[in-house]
Formats: C-alpha cells, sequence, structure tokens
C-alpha cells in the first residue's frame, strides 16, 4: 500500500481567518477516508486544499507524490462538488461528456465509460433528460457519475450521500468499496454517521481540528462507546472542555 | 480540444436558450429601428405663432411650411394666451416695437420662431431696398426721356443717351442674383442628424448587446458552480476564458453582422469607406465588450447586480461616444472620452461611414480598442485565481 494522499501539519483559511489549523492525514492507496464533521467545520475547505483550488497558509499537501497546488494532477483526481454544479440545459449525457472532456478522456473513450457509470448510479434511462427536469436527488447522483466517468486513480467526493435513499446509498457504497479493493483511492466527507461507519478511517473535525482520527472499530474502543456517533458527541465534549481550560 | 469542446457546449447552450437568442438578434434591430423613425419625423416640426396688431406684410413675410399663425385679438398677457392655446410664442407690435414672447419648453419650436422672424424682417428690408432702387429708376428714366427730348431738340445724335437705358436697367435686375447649387461629400439634402449618429448607435448597440449577455452568462457560471467544478478539471484557466471569448465570440459575431448588413440595407444608409473596415471595427468592439462582460461579471455576485453595473459601465460611454462632440468638451472633461473604448469605436466608425476613412487612418483607433482587449484578457485570468490557484 502506497501513500496517496498526505497532509502535514496544514494551517488554511481565507485572509485572516483560521478556518483549519493543524490538519495531519494520509491516506493510502485502496483505502477509503471519511471526513465528519457538522456544517461548518471546514471539511470543504481541507478537501479545496487538497485538490489545489487553495494554497495552503502552512503545511503541505502532497498527492501521488506531488506537491499541490499542480494542475496536471487534477486528471486524476475525480471530485463530486457539494453543490451540484451542472448546466441544466443540457441532458445528463451532454454533461457526461463535457466534464469527461475537460478531464482529458478522448470522446470514443467516454462514449464506453458513460453507461458503466450511469449504471453505478441507476441514471441509464434518464441520461437522454434535460438536467433541469432532474429531482435534487438525481442532480446528486449524475454529479457521482460524473465524478467516476474517468475511472480515476483518487475519488473525492464532497457529501456524496446527501437526498440519496438507503437503498441506492448501499448501492453507491457496493461500488466504493469495489472500487477500493481495485486499488482506488477515496476520500469523502459527510455528516452522516452511517457512512462513516462504512469507512476504513475516518476522521472528526470540529471547529477546524481533527478531534479523533482512526478506524472506525479502533476509535469505538479507544472511546469506550458503542458507535460512530457516540465517539464524535464524546469527542466534542473532550474538545470543548479542552478550550475551556486555555 | 477543451476550448473545441467548450465551444461545443456554449453553442448548444445558447441555441437552446430561445430567449436569450431573440434578445440577441432581435433587440439591436427593433431599438436602431425604432431611432430610426423617431428621427425621420423630425424635419417636418411646425410651431404656432400668436401675432397682435402685427403689420400684415411683417405676418405674411414670417409665414412659412414650419410657422403656423394664429391671430389673436384678446387684450389678454401673452404670457395668458401662450398658456390657454399651447402656442409656441406670441408676437405683438405697437408702433416700431415687436414683442416675441417665448414657451420655450421645445428649444427646437423656440429655434423655428426666432429664424422666421428674422428671415422675414431680412425679406421686408430687402424688398423695402428693391422698392427705392426701382423708384430711383423711374425718377432716371423720367430724367433720361427729358435729357433726350432737349437733346433731340438740340438736333443731335441721341446714341449716349440711348445706350445708357439699357444698362441701366440691367444692372438693377443682375446684382444680387446668385444662382446656388449644393454638393454633400456625405448623404443627400434628405439627411437627418440620424445619418450623424447611426455610426455610432452601431457601435453603441453591439458593444451594449454583447457585454450584457456575456457578462450574465459567465455570471451564471459562478453562480450555478459550474465555473468551480469546471477548474477541478486539469483545463487551463487560459482555456476557459479563450472558451468563452470564441463562444461567446460566434454569436457576437453573427449579431455584429446582421446589425451592419441591417443598417445598410435597409435603412438605405451610404458607405463612403469599406465596409469590411467597418466589420473590422465592430468585431473589435464586440470582443472589447466580451472581455469587459467577463471582467465585470467577477465583481458582481447576482444578475439583479450586474444589470446595476450598466449605469456606471455603459451608459457613460455613450456620453462620449461622439454624440455630443467630444472637442466641444470641456477641457478636463476631454481625456475622460479617452478612457471609453466605445469613444474609439464609435469614432473610426463616424470615419468610415461619413468620410470613407481607409484601415490606415483607423489603425490607430484600432490598436486602441487591441490593448483595452488585452488587458481585459489579462485582469480575467487574475481573476480567475480566484477560483484556482494555479
Amino acid at each position: 500500500m502506497t501513500n496517496v494522499i498526505q497532509v502535514g501539519s496544514l494551517e488554511q483559511g481565507y485572509g485572516k481567518t483560521v478556518v483549519l489549523k493543524n490538519i495531519n492525514l494520509t491516506v493510502n492507496s485502496g483505502e477509503i477516508l471519511a471526513l465528519i464533521g457538522p456544517s461548518g467545520a471546514g471539511k470543504t475547505t481541507l478537501v479545496s486544499t487538497i485538490m489545489g483550488m487553495l494554497k495552503p497558509m502552512k503545511g503541505d499537501v502532497t498527492v501521488l507524490n506531488t506537491a499541490m497546488p499542480n494542475r496536471q494532477l487534477l486528471a486524476k483526481i475525480g471530485f463530486m462538488a457539494q453543490t451540484d454544479a451542472l448546466y441544466e440545459s443540457l441532458t445528463a449525457q451532454e454533461n457526461l461528456m463535457f466534464f469527461g472532456s475537460m478531464q482529458g478522456i478522448a470522446r470514443k473513450q467516454l462514449r464506453e465509460k458513460i453507461p458503466h457509470a450511469a449504471n453505478i448510479v441507476n441514471l441509464v434511462p434518464d441520461l437522454k433528460k434535460y438536467v433541469k427536469d432532474y429531482s435534487g436527488g438525481m442532480k446528486r447522483r449524475l454529479s457521482l457519475a460524473i465524478a467516476l466517468v474517468s475511472d480515476p486513480e483518487i475519488l473525492i467526493l464532497d457529501e456524496p450521500t446527501v437526498g440519496i435513499d438507503p437503498e441506492l446509498r448501499q448501492q453507491i457504497w457496493n461500488e466504493l468499496h469495489k472500487l477500493a479493493k481495485a486499488g482506488r483511492t477515496i476520500l469523502l466527507t459527510t455528516h452522516v454517521m452511517e457512512d462513516a461507519e462504512e469507512a476504513d478511517e475516518v476522521m472528526m473535525i470540529r471547529n477546524g481540528a481533527a478531534i479523533a482520527q482512526g478506524t472506525p472499530e479502533q476509535l469505538i474502543s479507544e472511546y469506550d462507546v458503542h458507535s460512530v456517533e457516540e465517539v464524535f458527541l464524546k469527542a466534542g465534549r473532550q474538545q470543548d472542555a479542552h478550550t475551556n481550560n486555555d | 480540444m477543451r476550448i473545441l469542446t467548450m465551444i461545443k457546449r456554449i453553442l448548444t447552450e445558447m441555441l437552446r436558450d430561445k430567449r436569450t437568442l431573440a434578445l440577441m438578434f432581435i433587440a439591436p434591430l427593433f431599438i436602431l429601428s425604432l431611432l430610426y423613425f423617431l428621427f425621420q419625423s423630425n424635419t417636418d416640426q411646425t410651431a404656432s405663432l400668436g401675432v397682435r396688431n402685427v403689420n400684415t406684410t411683417l405676418v405674411s413675410a414670417v409665414k412659412n411650411k414650419h410657422v403656423k399663425i394664429h391671430e389673436v385679438t384678446s387684450n389678454q398677457s401673452a404670457e395668458k394666451v401662450i398658456h390657454d392655446h399651447d402656442y409656441a410664442g406670441v408676437l405683438s407690435q405697437s408702433g416700431d416695437h415687436l414683442a416675441l414672447t417665448l414657451q420655450n419648453s421645445d428649444q427646437s419650436k423656440t429655434a423655428i420662431l426666432k429664424q422666421s422672424l428674422q428671415k422675414g424682417q431680412i425679406q421686408l428690408k430687402s424688398q423695402a431696398a428693391v422698392t427705392v432702387i426701382k423708384t430711383q429708376a423711374k425718377a432716371l428714366k423720367k430724367m433720361q426721356a427729358a435729357l433726350a427730348a432737349v437733346t433731340r431738340q438740340m438736333g443731335q445724335a441721341g446714341r449716349n443717351g440711348q445706350v445708357g437705358r439699357p444698362s441701366m436697367d440691367k444692372s438693377v435686375k443682375n446684382a444680387p442674383n446668385y444662382q446656388v447649387t449644393t454638393h454633400y461629400l456625405y448623404g443627400s439634402s434628405k439627411s437627418t442628424y440620424f445619418n450623424t449618429l447611426l455610426p455610432i448607435l452601431i457601435g453603441f448597440v453591439v458593444f451594449f448587446f454583447v457585454f450584457l449577455i456575456s457578462g450574465i452568462a459567465l455570471l451564471r457560471e459562478r453562480t450555478t458552480g459550474t465555473l468551480n467544478r469546471l477548474l477541478a478539471t486539469p483545463i487551463k484557466r487560459g482555456e476557459v476564458i479563450m472558451g468563452y471569448l470564441s463562444g461567446y465570440g460566434i454569436f457576437a459575431l453573427i449579431q455584429t453582422l446582421l446589425v451592419v448588413l441591417f443598417t445598410i440595407y435597409v435603412f438605405n444608409i451610404q458607405i463612403l469607406g469599406s465596409i469590411w473596415n467597418i466589420f473590422l471595427i465592430n468585431i473589435l468592439l464586440a470582443i472589447v465588450a466580451l472581455t469587459l462582460g467577463l471582467l465585470i461579471s467577477t465583481f458582481a455576485s447576482s444578475e439583479f447586480q450586474m444589470v446595476q453595473f450598466i449605469p456606471i459601465v455603459v451608459i457613460p460611454q455613450i456620453f462620449f461616444s461622439g454624440i455630443i462632440p467630444v472637442n466641444q468638451m470641456a477641457d478636463w472633461l476631454q481625456p475622460v472620452a479617452k478612457i471609453m473604448p466605445l469613444y474609439y469605436g464609435a469614432q473610426s466608425m463616424s470615419d468610415v461611414i461619413q468620410k470613407g476613412a481607409s484601415i490606415v487612418a483607423i489603425a490607430p483607433s484600432l490598436g486602441i480598442l487591441l490593448i483595452f482587449i488585452v488587458v481585459f484578457l489579462a485582469l480575467n485570468m487574475l481573476s480567475m485565481r480566484h477560483y484556482r490557484q494555479v
């Protein structure tokens, strides 16, 4: 197993406001890491920094042994944004074709890959529909299909399971596990604890700091509780006690 | 490759957005046609003039097809008469004194009345002069006849006297009668202010609509997050900008061709210079508008804000585009015109259409438009950094 994503003592923010402090994380190939935390904790900022959309204020981010930001490396990352960034007047197929070719895949190859990606998210019958006629959940699934279509080495998914029904959620997780087994590296953010339990590794972020890190089983036994949710609550209380003592 | 895909996407999106297409192609033609008809009606304006106790010869001298005379008999004040009947002015006479009271809410009517009164007075004066000359001529004739009778009586040949008479008549008849033929370099005697305005208007219409549509289109990309998503792929920032530029540029090009051809063939406007120069100027102007629209959309966070930029970015450009001659402006105001892209565009349009300027003559203006494009493109590249720092 090789080290694919490496973040070392990262501090990040906008202007003078510090959003993230002292973040360290490592994701190996074939591993699924879930970033859990309430909204506003800094998950999206961390994801943006790993993708190289933002330059780290302090510390360093390395992806596939390349220091980020690096434009070319983005070709190896399949990204699903938190907001559905889709062209509403285009069909799903056209959106997939567009973002796929922006990712650098030849059109001919894309035509073969699109049905597979659409199948994972159950969108095959709706590929010819305009995105403006899609429901919220369908848009979410299409965004995921766009991230998957280039069959990238790394998947970075920002809140992939929001608005997706439990059945499909299970199907998506099965696919993610399959991809991980095939050596793909997956980093996702979520605030759903069930998602965290599916991940190989969990990192809990609260108020811009990592409050707990490890495999779900490790964390549950370490905090002496019964679920990941309880780990999060306990770690959060400890963080508050800590800051109050300071 | 990526740029081509972007162009294809923009074309597909635009072709499906029928309302925007209609706005882009029909609205400019509508505005130009409207202005065309508005300025046509301006030539046969009439002003009504109330007259009181005015010498009838003066009244008939003042009267022409632009002035409608109304006899006023009441003793009300001129102000009241104007107020009650909505006359453009009232002229009253007392002895040698003429008083002209003007409503002056419409300056063009005021000008018509002033001009007609002046003309009438000149006409009367020259008539009076002619009468004087005629009486003098009659007196001279009498004297000549008497002289001739005297000389005949004296038994001498009347040669000298007979020669003098016709030469006298000739000078009276011929002296002030010039024949004037007018030649027009541009346009004809039927030219209106619209002809002067049109070259500027073409430039403005092209600039305005391209600015608006490109600005709002990119704004939509920013607000829906697709721009951000696009920059999460390995596309270069320059490729994104070139993609927008070429995609929307195609529509700007079609629009420009449509506006120029429409004005030339439908309004039958005469062009002294080359039509290719006109296309060149407008295409450059459209690209300036496109790059400026993309840039300005960076500073707007909604369509509403984008529209509010129009009074700041677009409207002042009209004032300095030559509708009011720039060289007649206050000295400190003139340099302001020099920072407006439309000033250069409209200036060279007027030069080509009305003065037949060659490509060499308009080259400096075109060069400055190119500089605008380069500067705006560079600023666009910088503003993209906000979304992705490499």
